[in-house]
């Protein structure tokens, strides 16, 4: 039987990580994720495991790096301003083709911004994130359980398609408390990491992890081939969810915590005789184009909810090929959405 | 016959990109001679900067990374915490460690890092064709320094070897040169110290080799020689900085 356990979303990605086998986290402290950090140091050296602040994110991400071309499955974590002090670390991960697990959980923004919970990373995230042709596989859990869960798949994710697996989290999913399930999972089956550096010990040929390329013609022939990756992780990873869309006239797109608070205004509208539905996308790149496009030849109008001037709603538009109207439902700066609000851009998508 | 005179193993087997008279030539056989006597080769891992020495993932026998600018020693702090029976390197210029990377270098000195780091200080920025370093003396004209440095607009050299002497997390701090063969020879100990110090986990170790770049100085190699013994050793006097073991090893 598996053991219930109360623990706080950024906890329940560190616990993620270390059922996942990650022995090898390097952070820098910001608010609100540093809980991530915290159980870290207590965890890592009571199994053997490698805890390190280092002085900068720049130089954890680079830690990272280097922990996953020596093979092995290493994290970081921060939140908005440290992430955008990583990009280019980003960058040389794709770059290098390298697995690694990099966690934001959001605050507001631009510049230092605020500590409360935010959204307004999404372009950063799902957009590339740094310089050059690159993704990130882009995972947004929605509970503290899922923060675990979708940790765990991250590391395997990260090893099967050597990609950036990213933990777009919130400060509300970071801090909230929920009994989860902590009890090992089966370990994947995924491809030998024949290329990381260990030492030749005089047996083979030197490897090496690079992302330079002066010929272009060499460049472009590996980015098509990083693309082709991408493509099958857009057919085989793309994840969502939906909440009572089958008769939906209006949908919700939100993902995250907004994606919890649109549920509340969906039922609330279906009690004012409304019939609303959820799409929550799970994964935030690949984005969940074809569900909404289906769903676009059967709805009135989409409404999105998010933490943020308007991010994710492009990505709507895009994939229901503006066939129907998409209205934003908004709020930045740290300030949340409530259902109420939710439920009024509802209703207005309804009379329109 | 006798071979007198033998490529080091650790060398590959390929021909250097480097201008004639750099002697960044010089100092990668250095390393790779140190990897030979001491057996390492097959369990190094090298982190290649962003330099005139970014290709040096292709010149050593070993795995190799190649690092974002003045990132080794972060990334050479990671493959090291993952895999700790690895001899660890990092090669870096004067503009990758002590100007973009300096955190990077102060902390993993500061931590005691069980790595070696090996400091190529030519003064100037090579690859991009010739600007201001960190270590670019003072009335050193360079293409940023049109009418030469100047201590108002740009500040002094920084003396690296002497600045990670002071930080306790440092085991062994030397600079060399290699314009002469008894400097070549001393060099070749300081690496070779540097590499058997970590072998022992002894720490944190850089060696700073004074360097030449007759390309970007406009000098050439003979002139260059010239160059560094009379302007840069001054600025850069060559010692042992910082011996944490010395007593111990017994020198
Ligand atoms: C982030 C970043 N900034 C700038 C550059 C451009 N760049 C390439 S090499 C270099 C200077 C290298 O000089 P140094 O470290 O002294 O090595 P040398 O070439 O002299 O051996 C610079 C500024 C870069 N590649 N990446
Ligand atoms: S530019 Fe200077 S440092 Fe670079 S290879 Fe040529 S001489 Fe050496």
């Amino acid at each position: 039987m598996s053991e219930k356990v109360l623990m706080k979303g950024n906890e329940a990605i560190a616990e993620g990580a270390l059922l996942a086998g990650c022995r090898h986290y390097f952070g820098y402290p910001i608010t609100p994720q540093t809980e991530i950090a915290a159980y870290m140091a207590k965890r890592m050296p009571k199994v053997d495991g490698v805890f390190l602040q280092a002085e900068s994110e720049v130089a954890s991400i680079n830690m990272v790096i280097g922990a996953s071309a020596a093979g092995k499955r290493a994290m970081t974590s921060s939140s908005s301003p440290g992430v955008a002090l990583k990009s280019e670390g980003l960058s040389y991960l794709a770059g290098c083709d390298l697995p690694a697990v990099v966690v934001n959980i959001q605050r507001g923004g631009p510049g230092l911004g605020g500590i409360q919970p935010s959204q307004a990373d999404y372009f950063h995230a799902t957009k590339g994130g740094a310089h050059g042709d690159f993704h990130m596989l882009v995972l947004a859990p929605n509970s503290v359980q899922e923060m675990l869960d979708y940790t765990y798949k991250a590391f395997d994710l990260a090893d099967q398609y050597r990609i950036t697996a990213m933990i777009l989290g919130d400060g509300i999913l970071g801090q909230m408390m929920e009994p989860i399930d902590i009890s090992p999972k089966e370990p994947a089956k995924l491809p030998p990491k024949d290329w990381a550096l260990t030492g030749t010990r005089g047996e083979r040929k030197p490897n090496i992890v690079n992302s330079l390329y002066l010929n272009p013609e060499d460049l472009e022939a590996l980015n098509f081939q990083r693309f082709e990756r991408y493509r099958q992780i857009e057919e085989k990873e793309t994840l969502h969810e939906t909440y009572r869309t089958e008769d939906a006239e209006i949908v919700v797109v939100a993902y995250g915590a907004a994606s919890r608070i649109a549920k509340n205004a969906i039922d609330l509208a279906r009690e004012g005789g409304v019939k609303a539905g959820l799409l929550r996308p799970i994964t935030l790149w690949p984005f969940p184009k074809k569900p909404l496009r289906e769903l676009a030849d059967k709805v009135k109008a989409f409404v999105v909810a998010e933490l943020s001037m308007g991010q994710m709603v492009e990505d709507v538009r895009l994939s229901t090929e503006s066939l129907r109207p998409v209205y934003l439902s908004a709020h930045t700066g740290g300030v949340v959405t409530t259902p109420e609000e939710i439920l009024e851009h509802i209703k207005q998508a309804a009379a329109n | 016959m006798a071979i007198v005179f033998e490529k080091p193993k650790a060398l590959a087997d390929v021909t250097m990109h480097y201008c004639p008279g750099c002697t960044h030539g010089i100092i990668h056989r250095l390393v790779a001679e140190a990897m030979d006597e001491l057996d390492i080769t097959g369990m190094a891992i090298g982190v290649a900067p962003v330099g005139c020495a970014v290709f040096a993932y292709n010149y050593f026998n070993c795995d190799m990374a190649q690092a974002a600018h003045g990132r080794a020693p972060a990334v050479a702090t990671g493959i090291k915490r993952a895999n700790p029976d690895n001899i660890v390197f990092t090669y870096q210029g004067d503009g990758d460690l002590a100007a973009i990377g300096t955190a990077e270098t102060v902390h993993a000195a500061t931590r005691g890092e069980n790595i070696t780091v090996i400091f190529v200080n030519n003064a100037i920025y090579g690859m991009t064709g010739g600007q201001m370093a960190p270590t670019t003396l003072l009335g050193q004209v360079t293409q940023t320094t049109p009418y030469g440095r100047t201590e108002a607009a740009n500040g002094y050299p920084i003396r690296v070897a002497e600045m990670l002497a002071t930080l306790e997390g440092a085991a062994y701090v030397e600079r060399v040169t290699v314009d002469s063969v008894k400097n070549v020879r001393n060099a070749k100990k300081a690496i070779l110290k540097g590499f058997q110090y970590q072998v022992e986990g002894r720490g944190f170790s850089l060696i700073e080799v004074v360097s030449t770049c007759p390309t970007n100085w406009g000098l050439d190699p003979v002139e260059a020689l010239d160059w560094l013994r009379e302007k840069m050793l001054p600025v850069y006097p060559l010692g042992v900085y910082k011996d944490k073991f010395a007593q111990e090893v017994g020198k």
